[in-house]
């Protein structure tokens, strides 16, 4: 039994059985991406007021990426032309330059990621809706990572101890408690965390960098003028101009009873972060499986060119195809996200 | 045959040709097979247990209804050691996962997978004349994968904290704040078949484009493939949106967002952690995006097999042929842009409620065509009355009383009053209980003989149907006079809490006693319609091995191809070549010897028999 069409095309529909299946794939991708994108339209003009970041992203960084995404739609294409031309050696030096495209556009993702998850916005109650972002003071923070950790290994110790010798003895008592501390991972903290770290550590008040100057700001909202209650906030403030890069930072110690919220930027902090990373992580995904099969075509298929040279140029048009895909969802992505 | 030629197969395409006859053993030939025949045999298993499972759910929460408060039988201890309470009853708790499991599991475990899946690999490609569908690998994955998906769904009822509970349709901001991790297996198991449907979906579309024998166009094809092909289409398409929001509602569960949580959400008394800002009438546009469709999803493959058992025992063609291809198209369209009929209580206005209204009367027409056209199909037949043609024609009236009282539902204003009524149950269920399902039935008896060999005993068949019939309609009908009486559907001790409130006298401040009594008849009607079901079950087994022996490959005299195979069909479907000359309903054509002309028979000279000549170019091999 032979399945036809599965590498010539059939007359009458033009078509071979894979590019009708890539096609039909793609038709559902865009109802997929088509959702969230809606999805997004909608949360943002029922957003309530003060609740939608704007400006938030780097925008070099992203539009760097989209040149990254663009150069590898174009290589891939050379390199299914490469496929029709009989020159092997070009398509591997195509594909394999897409591949290395993706990889970096990954890369330069997972910064992106990382740096929102450890920027903080935090409302505080000693003033009307104070909210302000920044980072925690790197020394204060590695300060009482290290003595949580401490605290931990000691109370671990302790239980060890205990249930060793509960064991060694006749067992007529009760069993020793498993030690009870919060479970933190220091990734990015929540407000519960720092509350429960503070109780832990027996620290009242936390150390924060504020940034001085908003770059972005919350749809509907005033501009906060930080200048001007600078001097009426009442906090410990020393000025320092230690990061380069950063602009003004303002030191201040912030007790943890004013501390009303905190989230660092992670899908939780709002909606706009939660959409954002929903929408660029589930890009991403697709990216990386993109790379994983146009890898596996130039690395894993060269036997296939050898047998069925149509075969394979078939596979790298309907892989292609899938990757420009990919790619006009980052064109739509980065404006909608980065730019308006 | 453990190769297939696909696009995406790999080493062994250079001694394809070689292996035709090579062994499989049990594996490659029953478990993990890409032959579309098998693996519509392994949906369809998997899809009547889950049939019968979802059965036993409701079967449970129709006790409580009837006798509010009173020890279950049989299986009271078995919920209680698993979730909870005590002496057999059933908790409000257990009562609201039942319910929600038993919608998720026979819409997206039972039906869909019966309808679509199980009939459509059966009998698609042989209909069309293909050796196999045209990705069988893909088949396969799309097969396994919904078997992770519903041991996942169906897994999380044995989970600490039991399953979902907030209803089929999961509306946030409830369905994110039962305190169960239920909600979260569903959505992953819902994500994953998601992707199973979208694999069948492409597989299938792209075999009814490619894999027509020749001379099979467009206008010869089997009025079933058409549906499936139409059903594929809505599955396509409509349920990426679902999947996006089974993701959002996973990340509001698992990561803390608050896609679908309004700000200032209050659970338990307590302020929510949460950032607020989301939108909960979100989730309900992107739910029914999809489970509108849906409908039309469980209801275009059961009209497909239901014409073909027509045609074939009223022995004569299919009236307006081309006409329900059109209309079942127009469906399809339409089906996209009626979801929000579900949503008139939301409170989106007045002007998106017309227009919602609007389409939702449009979409009738196409309905009343098909219904017509099968109607007019009898007129004037010689008819044969068989088990399948039984269950085909219950199901003309049946679909139309479930399609006519729809029309109340798709009012803004006379839904506000019978929205989340018993007449909502009531009206869904006569399309898809006896109507899609009928329908199955219908199918099983009529392609048994093809699958097996054997046919299915004609008498207990009839049983079966008639007690089918008469219980199905106990259930149903009275649930429309509840719900035109008020009745809510979710309530847990089916309304005695308002039933002793109200008489005739007072004026109606609650639900009239007599409507509430009438849950006791209901539930005593579903207890029989599951008994009605052993004839059916036994048939099933006993038949293949003991029933009667098929007398030729063709025994209904069916003019499609699935008819002009060996019987069972072997790997490859047919023994040579195939080419298709006629229309597919060339019953009782002239200038025949027999009274009847199978698609890929040449017809003597003389008379032109093809019902829908075209013009398409006929591919050649």
């Amino acid at each position: 039994m032979e399945i036809p069409y599965t590498v010539k095309p059939r007359p009458d529909t033009g078509v071979y059985n894979a590019k009708i299946g890539i096609w039909l794939f793609l038709a559902s991708e865009i109802m997929l991406f088509g959702a969230l994108f809606s999805s997004y339209i909608i949360l943002r003009i029922t957003a309530p007021e003060g609740t939608w970041l704007e400006g938030v992203l780097n925008v070099p960084i992203g539009f760097g990426n989209t040149l990254v995404l663009i150069a590898s739609s174009v290589t891939v294409v050379m390199a299914w032309a490469s496929l029709k031309l009989n020159n092997y050696k070009a398509f591997q030096r195509y594909m394999i330059f897409t591949v290395l495209c993706a990889l970096t556009f990954l890369l330069v993702k997972s910064f992106e990621y990382n740096e929102k998850f450890h920027h903080y916005e935090v409302w505080t109650t000693d003033e009307t809706d104070n909210r302000f972002t920044g980072h925690f003071d790197k020394e204060w923070l590695s300060e009482q990572k290290a003595a949580y950790k401490a605290r931990v290994a000691e109370m671990d110790a302790q239980y060890q101890a205990a249930l060793s010798e509960w064991s060694s003895s006749d067992k007529s008592t009760d069993a020793p408690r498993e030690p009870d501390y919060p479970k933190i991972t220091f990734f990015t903290l929540t407000t519960a965390e720092i509350r429960d770290l503070s109780s832990f550590l027996g620290f009242d008040s936390v150390i924060f960098e504020k940034e001085h100057k908003h770059a972005y700001k919350y749809a509907g909202m005033p501009e906060v003028d930080d200048h001007a209650h600078h001097d009426e906030a009442g906090h410990e403030g020393d000025e320092s101009h230690a990061e380069g890069g950063h602009g003004h930072h303002e030191t201040l110690t912030i007790p943890v009873g004013n501390i009303k919220r905190a989230s660092a930027f992670i899908p939780s902090h709002s909606t706009f972060f939660a959409i954002y990373f929903t929408l660029t992580g589930l890009h991403a995904l697709h990216v990386f499986l993109g790379a994983c099969v146009l890898a596996y075509f130039v690395f894993c298929n060269r036997r296939m060119w050898k047998e069925d040279p149509d075969r394979l140029a078939n596979r790298v048009e309907v892989g292609g195809l899938f990757w420009h895909f990919v790619d006009l969802v980052w064109i739509f992505l980065f404006p909608v996200l980065y730019l308006l | 045959m453990a190769h297939d030629s696909t696009q995406t197969s790999t080493a062994d395409h250079a001694h394809g040709e070689h292996d035709h006859h090579h062994e499989q053993n049990f594996w490659q030939k029953y478990i993990f097979s890409t032959d579309h025949k098998v693996i519509g045999i392994q949906y369809g298993i998997v899809s009547l247990l889950f049939l019968f499972l979802g059965f036993i759910l409701i079967s449970c929460m129709r006790w409580q209804l009837a006798y509010p408060g009173q020890p279950l039988p049989i299986l009271g201890n078995l919920i209680n050691d698993l979730y909870g309470g005590a002496d057999g009853i059933m908790t409000p708790e257990i009562y609201n996962m039942f319910g929600a499991m038993h919608g998720n599991i026979m819409v997206f475990l039972a039906i869909v997978p019966l309808g679509f899946a199980a009939f459509g690999n059966y009998v698609v490609p042989l209909q069309i004349g293909a050796p196999d569908m045209a990705f069988p690998r893909l088949n396969m994955a799309s097969f396994w994968l919904f078997f992770v998906g519903a041991i996942l769904i169906f897994g999380s009822m044995f989970i600490p904290g039991g399953p979902a509970q907030a209803g089929w349709t999961s509306y946030s901001p409830l369905a994110s704040s039962v305190p169960t991790n239920g909600q979260a297996y569903w959505l992953v198991g819902l994500v994953i078949l998601i992707a199973s449907s979208l694999l069948g979906a492409v597989n299938f579309i792209a075999t009814i484009i490619q894999l027509r024998a020749p001379g099979m166009t467009w206008m010869k094809m089997p009025f079933f493939c058409w549906a499936q092909f139409v059903t594929a289409f809505l599955l396509l398409l409509a349920f990426p949106p679902l999947q996006v929001a089974g993701i959002m509602q996973l990340f509001d569960i698992v990561f803390d967002t608050s896609f679908f949580l309004p700000t200032g959400l209050i659970i338990g008394g307590q302020p929510a952690e949460i950032s607020g800002g989301g939108s909960p009438v979100l989730w309900q546009h992107l739910f029914w995006f999809l489970a509108h469709p849906e409908v039309y999803v469980l209801i275009l493959p059961a009209v497909g097999m239901v014409s073909e058992i027509i045609t074939n025992n009223t022995r004569r063609p299919l009236w307006g042929y081309k006409t329900l291809i059109y209309a079942v198209m127009t469906l399809g369209f339409l089906s996209f842009i009626v979801w929000a009929h579900h949503m008139y209580l939301t409170g989106m206005g007045t002007v998106i409620s017309t227009f919602f209204q609007t389409t939702t009367m449009i979409i009738s027409i196409p309905s009343v065509i098909i219904l017509t056209c099968l109607f007019l199909t009898l007129w004037g037949g010689s008819m044969r009355i068989n088990t399948p043609m039984l269950f085909a024609l219950a199901f003309l009236p049946m679909f139309g009383i479930g399609g006519l009282t729809g029309l109340p539902l798709g009012f803004s204003y006379s839904d506000l009053y019978l929205h989340d009524t018993y007449y909502v149950i009531a009206h869904f269920h006569y399309i898809v209980a006896p109507g899609t399902i009928f329908a199955f039935f219908a199918g099983i008896y009529y392609w048994f003989p093809k699958a097996t060999g054997r046919y299915m005993s004609d008498y207990w068949g009839r049983v079966h149907f008639w007690l089918s019939l008469v219980f199905m309609n106990l259930i149903f009908m009275p649930m429309f006079l509840q719900g035109l009486a008020g009745m809510h559907r979710r309530m847990y001790d089916g309304g005695v809490t308002y039933a002793g409130t109200a008489t005739p006298e007072e004026g109606v401040v609650g639900i009239l006693t007599k409507y509430v009594e009438m849950n006791q008849t209901i539930s005593i009607a579903a207890w029989c319609l599951g008994l009605s079901q052993i004839p059916f079950i036994i048939n099933f087994f006993y038949s293949i091995t003991n029933g009667k022996k098929v007398e030729s490959p063709n025994p209904w005299k069916a003019t499609t191809l699935d008819w002009q195979t060996p019987t069972p069909p072997p790997h490859g479907n047919f023994d040579g070549p195939i080419e298709v000359f006629n229309g597919p309903y060339e019953y009782s054509a002239p200038g025949t010897d027999d009274d009847f002309l199978p698609q890929n028979v040449k017809p003597s000279k003389g008379g032109d028999t093809t019902s829908a000549p075209s013009t398409e170019p006929v591919p050649a091999k």
